[in-house]
């Protein structure tokens, strides 16, 4: 299974999804340059972290015009799967793939340390290898966390079984019903604020993160045998 | 030269924090008549192009790139730049 690593300019986290795939799972991993097209490839994409553009007009939105976006897009639409994590899930926000937007934190303030987070759906391609209700140490990591969707909207995501992960310790930057990971329609498409590449060995911590990279290999795999 | 000032603001139904902390802010220095404050942003364009693509290419702009309408609305208004 080969993963793809999209960089934008001033993603900076790249190196520790690169590190979780790579080093810690042992699977193939690439970095995409923003500039490039064309995923097809790919057996899944991550979007990492970091503050691309800058964070500039507003947390990724510049990174709309970036060329690898039209590939993206397609490669979400073929069912494959797609993995934002914080400014990850916040470009995948902007483009359309997950829906709602990003304000700034609650408390106006950067946050950073490790967040408990539980597991409302186990019924997906990324959280599989969790029980549901599970509760999670994952560290976290951003000034703009408070995930905003309209009343609709989240009655839309509970009824259809697309929120992924909550808070568990008292939302602190505001998010919308306590929202910390949503899944599109298909379902194949994630976009989480705390940050699981950061969580998946003992030396840094914990490895609650794991089971969700292990969650999409296994997916893959069982896939792979079918059409074998 | 046209120039186009647009201004987003947050949606009525989205909770504007910095605008709270402001308002408190505002009120702490005796300020008591302030009942609200909303912080918005002004995006000021100059363009070239005829006056009648202005409005239409702004708009699209707006619904593109510089506004997420989730959580912000905009109006803009469209002038000329003196001496360019």
């Amino acid at each position: 299974m080969k993963f793809a690593i999209l960089v934008f300019p001033g993603a900076g986290c790249d190196v520790d999804l690169f590190h979780a795939v790579k080093n810690v799972l042992g699977y193939e991993a690439e970095y995409v340059w923003h500039t490039e097209s064309g995923l097809e490839r790919f057996d899944a994409v991550l979007i990492p972290t970091g503050a691309t553009y800058g964070d500039y007009l507003r947390p990724g939105a510049l990174a709309k015009s970036s060329q690898i976006i039209d590939s993206l897009k397609a490669f979400a639409n073929s069912g494959k799967p797609v993995l934002g994590v914080g400014n990850g899930f916040q470009i995948l926000a902007e483009i359309g793939l997950l829906p709602g937007a990003f304000l700034r934190n609650k408390g106006l303030k950067f946050r950073s340390g490790n967040t408990k987070i539980v597991v409302d759906n186990t019924n997906t391609q990324f959280t599989a290898d969790y029980q549901k209700g599970q509760e999670l140490t994952i560290p976290f990591a951003h000034e703009f966390g408070n995930y905003y969707v309209d009343e609709d909207t989240v009655a839309e995501l509970k009824q259809t079984d697309r929120i992924v992960f909550t808070y568990a310790d008292g939302n602190s930057d505001g998010s919308t019903a306590s929202i910390a990971g949503v899944v599109n329609e298909q379902g194949n498409v994630l976009g989480m604020m705390p940050l699981p590449e950061r969580a998946v060995e003992e030396i840094i911590g914990g490895t609650d993160g794991l089971p969700l990279f292990n969650s999409i290999l296994k997916n893959w795999s069982e896939n792979n045998v079918c059409h074998a | 030269m046209t120039k186009v000032n647009v201004h987003v603001t947050l949606r009525e139904s989205v909770v504007d924090p910095q605008g709270i902390a402001t308002k408190e802010a505002l009120q702490t220095m005796g300020y008591n008549e302030v009942e609200n404050v909303r912080i918005g942003k002004l995006i000021e364009l100059e363009l070239t192009g005829s006056a009648s693509e202005i409005d239409a290419r702004v708009k699209e702009m707006c619904d593109k790139l510089l506004v997420n309408k989730v959580i912000e609305d905009y109006r803009y208004e469209i002038g000329e730049v003196a001496g360019k």
